[in-house]
């Protein structure tokens, strides 16, 4: 197998890949609190701009990548509002690092993230959170041990769906923190930077493959974990 | 001792309702759309008046001219509904646990046994509620109630979605609960039923309380 070049990963690229791993993970298990958040005040709190935010949520989906990459530059860049303040009191650099990738990609993730955690906090039973309450449950507890259980097949779902855009991310983390082997190349990037170099094929399609791998492991442990929760709900 | 005296507007439908009951089962009797079960959220707090109050043994649950209202996790009422509501996340013996563990009462033993065998749902503890029989869900949803040791019971038609065989399989069950002691309303559309187990009838009729008093109302 050395010398097939598509299995002889270089040193460049393990670097990418486990950085794209990195970033994906971080960024879903940081949106995640988030998104169940917002998710529970959409499925089940009336208040004022609720369409407003529901539209902001959406937006990255139907925004260009480098728009939302343009604009995260210009708010959490080292000189945008939120960056310098974010820098200078905390010390959270987002700015051509590795947790502006991160950033970008849980942003970019974050519709796909919310829609299935809400679709399943609909379908909780208001009704077994009316007998939570009677119960004695005060709000908060009828919510940690009846909605999120009942909703964990969705918040699941949501989690790789958010886990797999992250990681398939490219526009707007190129244009939010570069291209920076090491730092801030993913493998979308790296396969980016490869295609547009003279010899780079075999490299890019050893990149491809992997990312084949992933995506194709994510959705196969996705569908084992929502059919084992499910059935777990279902009392079987 | 529960007072009731309240009023409220859903949609066309009003009900107007006030009574006093001493009596240890109170029946509330009437036709379905009557408003029994609206009446029965506003006494467990799931539901708010518009207007009036409502005290049990001298403890105001909701009084909307001093803007109180409990909400239904502090008012220490058991409801029994017509669909159980079992947790179907949680087995037999968790959902029987659940009360105790949301109101943060020592384990009691004594009373988990004696409970499990005035129902007789030993037997059932470890399963799903997915695996258990209509009867065999309303007979735990019944412990479950009574484990969270309620001042009150609260009754929703717990007979009114099981057929002939599986209510004459549970009344028994429910005369003995009578028999310990614990003050219930009981509602139901069916006067036999009530006569068997009542002992003081509310009865209902478009929202309105149209007679009040021992069980001989219900002829």
């Amino acid at each position: 197998m050395r010398d097939n070049p598509v299995f002889d990963i270089t040193p460049t690229e393990w670097t990418a890949i486990l950085l794209s791993l990195r970033v994906a993970v971080i960024a879903t298990l940081v949106a995640t609190p988030f998104g169940i958040a917002l998710a529970w005040l959409l499925a089940r709190r009336e208040f004022w701009g609720k369409s407003v935010v529901d539209a902001v949520v959406h937006l990255p989906l139907v925004l260009p990548p480098v728009v939302t990459g343009y604009l995260l530059l210009l708010t959490f860049g080292r000189r945008g509002l939120v960056g310098a303040w974010l820098a200078d009191h905390i010390g959270i650099v987002f700015a051509f690092r590795w947790t502006g990738a991160a950033l970008a990609c849980g942003v970019m993730s974050f519709p796909l993230l919310v829609r299935p955690i809400r679709l399943s906090i609909e379908a909780v039973d208001r009704r077994l959170e009316q007998a939570a309450s009677t119960l004695g449950a005060a709000p908060w507890r009828v919510f940690a041990t009846v909605t999120l259980p009942l909703a964990l097949p969705g918040i699941l779902a949501g989690m790789v769906l958010g886990f797999a855009k992250a990681i398939g991310e490219f526009g707007a983390t190129i244009t939010f923190v570069s291209n920076i082997p090491g730092e801030t190349q993913t493998i979308s990037s790296a396969i980016y930077a490869l295609i547009s170099t003279p010899a780079g094929d075999a490299a890019a399609m050893r990149l491809v493959l992997i990312s084949i791998a992933i995506a194709f492991a994510a959705l196969i442990g996705a569908e084992w974990f929502a059919r084992r929760a499910t059935a777990r709900l279902h009392g079987n | 001792m529960l007072r009731v005296d309240v009023r409220k507007r859903l949609g066309e439908f009003s009900l107007e309702a006030a009574f006093q009951s001493e009596g240890r089962v109170t029946g509330l009797f009437g036709a379905s759309g009557a408003g029994k079960t609206s009446l029965v959220n506003m006494i467990a707090g799931l539901l708010p008046p518009d207007r009036g109050t409502i005290a049990l043994d001298g403890d105001v649950l909701d009084d909307t001219a001093t803007r109180i209202h409990v909400p239904p996790y502090r008012r220490r009422i058991g409801y029994v509904f017509q669909d159980a509501r079992l947790f179907p996340h949680l087995d037999v013996r968790q959902n029987l646990d659940y009360g105790r563990r949301m109101n943060a009462l020592a384990a009691d033993p004594a009373q988990h046994k004696r409970i499990t065998d005035l129902l007789d749902i030993g037997p059932l503890l470890d399963r799903r509620p997915g695996k258990l029989s209509g009867g065999e869900r309303q007979r735990v949803a019944l412990g479950r109630a009574l484990l969270s040791k309620p001042r009150l019971l609260l009754m929703d038609e717990p007979l009114g979605s099981l057929d002939e065989g599986r209510k004459v399989e549970i009344l028994p069950y429910l005369i003995r609960l009578r028999d310990e002691g614990i003050p219930m309303v009981y509602v139901s559309h069916d006067a036999a039923e009530l006569r068997q187990l009542a002992t003081q009838i509310v009865m209902l009729r478009d929202g309105r309380v149209t007679s009040f008093g021992g069980v001989k109302v219900l002829s």
